[in-house]
């Protein structure tokens, strides 16, 4: 479970509850535009280990099956999880 | 606790914070420990202004933006009114920057931990106010430069040392307290999570680094979170039981200019200047390897 994406739409006065309330979890924007590099994952040398999940400011990476799966959604391109990788199996690679 | 244990769901997500951002690191991961229901509170700073912008909200648990001051206050009025309606599965938890906890916050946060509220009160410190463009806070560390503390002929960025917070709360003889760094993850979720079961008002001080104020590459927060704490300008410790205890006594320092040097807020600091951080931080160790528990 998380916040997920949904169609963006106009919210009118009678949309918006009385007080200053609204549903969380409620996302309308992506934020791919941010990249510039992308974290690529090498599938042969990913053993699962979890630390590029564990320290991933935006949680945008998951493990499935024991591999690290990226939300490219949602990832900055930060870099982050290609340092912390012991195994290099993260490579950063151009946006194009 | 380490990552096998976390929850899979994601609470905080989709925000807009900085790429890199150490803030909003801790924040997520802090909520995978509490879980579900956790109940947060936001004061204005980095993490309500990238997680609140309507219709984008990006906490998938209740969440809520009290005023600057009133973080604490505001999680005083949460736990009383959830006890009040019969709730008893639930935290109540709040994430302040260091602004808003060692300098606007700290009225409404001594208040709560005299009056020992069930609360628990993250303060994520990045060392300035850095949602306002990077202005010196209490807890901006000594030379570093800031907007409100520029480096000149004269003055090298901040004269101030930073204040000594996690002993300041401790001092309030708190239930429990506890210092911690993004850096050494593990020891955060720990900490997060024994906060979690103890009953009464709980503290912990997380540094996280922020590429923009710091001066970083984006992707080396981990890294200088970790760099902090292993050259003895931070430390991991708690309080409990009315007594100090230090989690990780590095047996060698790395060295501190090496540290400084990589962040570009510290890159005009002399040699002097330098000298004086370092006697600061061995004056510090001598005091805590003499005084606290290890």
């Amino acid at each position: 479970m998380k916040p997920y994406l949904r169609e963006k739409k106009n919210f009118g006065f009678s949309d918006i509850p009385g007080s200053t309330s609204f549903e969380a979890g409620y996302l309308v924007s992506v934020n791919s535009g941010w990249r510039s590099i992308k974290p690529v994952v090498n599938m042969e040398k990913c053993i699962g280990c979890m630390q590029c999940y564990l320290y991933c400011p935006d949680g945008a990476i998951s493990i499935e099956n024991k591999k690290a799966v990226i939300d490219y959604d949602f990832c900055k391109g930060c870099g982050i999880c290609q340092k912390i990788c012991k195994l290099n199996a993260i490579e950063m690679e151009a946006e194009r | 606790m380490t990552a096998k244990d976390l929850s899979k769901d994601e609470f905080f997500y989709g925000h807009k914070a900085c790429a890199g951002c150490g803030g909003s690191l801790a924040v997520r991961n802090a909520l995978k420990v509490i879980g579900k229901n956790a109940f947060a509170v936001l004061p204005a700073g980095c993490m309500s202004a990238v997680g609140f912008n309507f219709p984008q909200l990006c906490f998938a648990n209740n969440a809520i933006i009290s005023t600057f001051a009133g973080t604490a206050s505001m999680l005083t009025g949460i736990e009383a009114g959830l006890r009040a309606k019969g709730a008893t599965d639930f935290t109540a938890v709040g994430f302040a920057g260091d602004g808003g906890t060692a300098d606007i916050g700290i009225q409404a946060l001594s208040g709560a931990i005299d009056r020992n509220d069930n609360i628990l009160y993250i303060c994520y410190d990045n060392e300035a106010y850095m949602n306002t463009g990077i202005q010196k806070s209490g807890l901006t560390p000594f030379g570093a430069k800031t907007t409100t503390t520029p480096s000149g002929k004269n003055i090298h960025g901040n004269i101030r040392p930073k204040k000594n917070m996690f002993e300041i709360v401790s001092a309030h003889d708190i239930a429990y307290s506890a210092t911690a760094s993004i850096g050494y993850m593990e020891d955060f979720l720990n900490k997060v999570k024994k906060a979690c079961e103890i009953r009464g008002t709980k503290y912990i001080h997380v540094i996280a680094p922020c590429p923009t104020g710091w001066g970083i590459p984006v992707s080396n927060t981990v890294e200088i979170a970790r760099e902090i704490v292993d050259c003895g300008l931070w430390y991991l410790a708690e309080y409990e039981n009315g007594e100090f205890t230090l989690n990780h006594d590095p047996k060698e320092f790395t060295g501190v200019v090496e540290y400084l040097k990589k962040q570009s807020r510290f890159r005009h600091l002399t040699d002097d200047d330098i000298q004086i951080i370092i006697q600061s931080r061995d004056a510090k160790w001598e005091k805590i390897r003499r005084d606290w528990r290890r």
